[in-house]
């Protein structure tokens, strides 16, 4: 591995970062007017690029090059006509096997046969050696007898975007073309879960450099209009190699006129949930896209619960665009559901576009920057709690700390912290029941919160305490204090209005 | 109408521009002048590292401070009005 690989957990996201890269550096280099001219032959240049005279992943050079090409038109935008940001790259997909539970050869033959006590199907049977088999017609894939096998000799034969997907959006192609995987755009949230874990990463997220790097090329370094950089708080743990002011500096380098903290918006948002909490009884949280959308498309009757604020990246870019008119923002962050959030009929007047951790990544390589010499700049707009959001159980720490700033001591709070899909799902099953006694959901798709969203860098245990210690630096101690600047500004922008 | 721009980014809001907005807001209503004034924020003048930075019209004015903050509204502010 070299120095570069190591900035990421896989392989599958180092090579996406390389078409990115790629992609990113054509980007900066050519006119927007010529690009249709040289499309093929820089196809091409890249593949031959990337993939080189021995295969390494696939059969042959040409698959792996074809696949390559089909990389780099998802980081140019994708297809146009698929409405959904996450896309299955066809010919990448390894069709894995779907058989569900079955004997692997490291099965003893032993006597005792805990699978077939175990099994109520009674799809158990042996053959003369005594081996296992399962019975495909009785077996109901309940797992049991995976369970007690002592020498863990019967698996489960499952796709990892499958098992990935704890709402069952993603499923082998039923025309019989194909095997490859098909998302249910009906039922997908975007969150990425499966692009992450695809082992072949035939599962990507859409990407918008280049109209990123057109925006920033079109500012001629902020004479034209400013573009401003909204940066999720879970950016404190992904650079691991570089200091977070370092990154900041770097941001700025790219002709970002400033970097403000989406946590700043966080405190915003947090202040007005508690509000909305305490007149309306019961509700869920707003900030996390994909969950929003899973109770959209899978609750629809709790709809009404759900918080009419905005997001956090949302609420701070409203704020930008009230104050700047002319302004362009790009949020940066861990999150593929925010590519979805931002082209919302309420959300797309205030954010431009959306990029991940792993984007920004691949765009200060493509211009060269080495974050880790450059000189800090200052990033402090934001709370401690604003900024723990990104963590699972911050929001509803600081929606508690909101009330309390309030003075709201006769609304008892009874938050419940929802971190990955499953646990959302098993809440919002018993609310939509009411069944649940809590009457706040602070509701995260992926695991761990924001840091464990499919665009992060680094999946790391530390991340979490990384957090909480950018958390500690800010230099407001309290949500009110934080928003105290932009509240006041908030009327004046009102009176401006009236004028 | 006068534009009053002061700067929120990290670097001013660390030193206090919070308290020049309050300031702002008072010396507005004060003087009357709210009709003839918009007062909004900006993220960043790029002027870091000279203290609170704020903007009036095309003027860029740093190191503005509770202290000094009287006589420099008077003199770029007030004085246009009149």
């Amino acid at each position: 591995m070299d120095k570069k690989n190591r900035k990421f957990d896989t392989k599958v996201q180092y090579l996406k970062y390389k078409v990115l890269r790629e992609v990113a550096k054509h980007a900066w280099e050519t006119d927007e007017t010529e690009r249709p001219v040289d499309t093929f032959s820089f196809f091409d240049d890249v593949a031959k690029k990337i993939v080189k005279d021995k295969p390494t992943m696939r059969c042959c050079i040409y698959k792996e090059r074809a696949i390559v090409a089909e990389r780099i038109k998802i980081a140019m935008g994708g297809d146009r006509n698929n409405p959904n940001v996450i896309e299955v790259i066809d010919i990448a997909c390894d069709e894995c096997p779907v058989g569900g539970y079955d004997v692997t050869e490291a099965c003893r033959g032993c006597i005792a046969h805990r699978c077939e006590d175990v099994c109520r199907m009674g799809a158990i049977t042996f053959d003369s050696h005594q081996k296992a088999h399962i019975d495909k017609s009785k077996c109901v894939n309940c797992g049991q007898c995976a369970k007690v096998c002592p020498y863990g000799a019967i698996l489960e034969f499952k796709r990892p975007c499958e098992r990935a997907c704890k709402i069952g959006a993603i499923s082998r192609a039923t025309d019989t073309s194909s095997a490859a995987a098909h998302i249910d755009n009906d039922k997908c949230i975007s969150c990425g879960a499966c692009v992450y874990m695809c082992p072949f990463g035939a599962i990507s997220d859409k990407s918008y450099i280049v109209d990123i790097i057109n925006l920033l090329k079109g500012s001629e370094n902020g004479k034209k209009y400013k573009v401003y950089a909204v940066v999720a708080p879970s950016i404190s743990s992904q650079f691991t190699y570089a200091k977070l002011d370092q990154v900041v500096t770097a941001i700025k380098r790219l002709g970002f006129h400033s970097v403000v903290e989406a946590a700043l918006g966080a405190d915003m948002v947090a202040y007005k949930e508690a509000q909305e909490l305490a007149e309306k009884g019961f509700l869920t949280s707003s900030c996390c896209p994909a969950f929003v959308m899973y109770i959209q498309k899978a609750f629809p009757t709790l709809n009404n619960n759900i918080s009419h604020n905005l997001s956090p990246m949302a609420e701070i870019a409203k704020f930008i665009k009230e104050h700047d008119e002319n302004s362009k923002i790009i949020f940066i962050g861990p999150c593929t559901a925010k590519k979805a959030e931002v082209q919302l009929d309420t959300v797309k007047p205030y954010i431009d576009y959306a990029m991940t951790f792993e984007e920004l990544q691949a765009i200060f390589d493509s211009r060269e920057i080495e974050v880790s010499e450059l000189e800090g700049t200052m990033l402090d707009n934001a709370s401690y709690y604003g900024r723990i959001f990104a963590r699972c159980g911050g929001l509803s720490d600081a929606v508690a700390e909101a009330l309390k700033e309030q003075g709201n001591e006769d609304f008892e709070l009874s938050a419940i912290s929802c971190d990955g899909i499953e646990e959302c799902k098993r809440a919002l099953m018993r609310a939509s029941k009411n069944l649940l006694p809590n009457n706040f959901i602070e509701g995260m798709a992926c695991v761990g919160g924001c840091i464990g969203g499919a665009g992060c860098l680094t999946h790391g245990e530390k991340n979490k305490a990384e957090v909480d210690k950018y958390g500690m630096l800010a230099h407001e101690k309290t949500i009110t204090e934080a928003i105290g600047t932009f509240t006041q500004m908030d009327k004046s922008a009102g009176k401006k209005d009236k004028i | 109408m006068k534009e009053v721009k002061i700067c929120v980014g990290s670097s001013c809001h660390l030193k206090g521009s919070y308290r020049i907005i309050e300031l702002a807001k008072d010396y507005i209503a004060n003087n009357n002048i709210g009709d003839k004034v918009n007062l909004g924020a900006a993220f960043c003048l790029g002027h870091c590292t000279d203290g609170v930075t704020i903007k009036i019209d095309d003027e860029v004015i740093c190191g503005v401070s509770p202290e000094n903050f009287k006589e420099i509204f008077d003199e770029k502010l007030l004085k246009d009005l009149d």
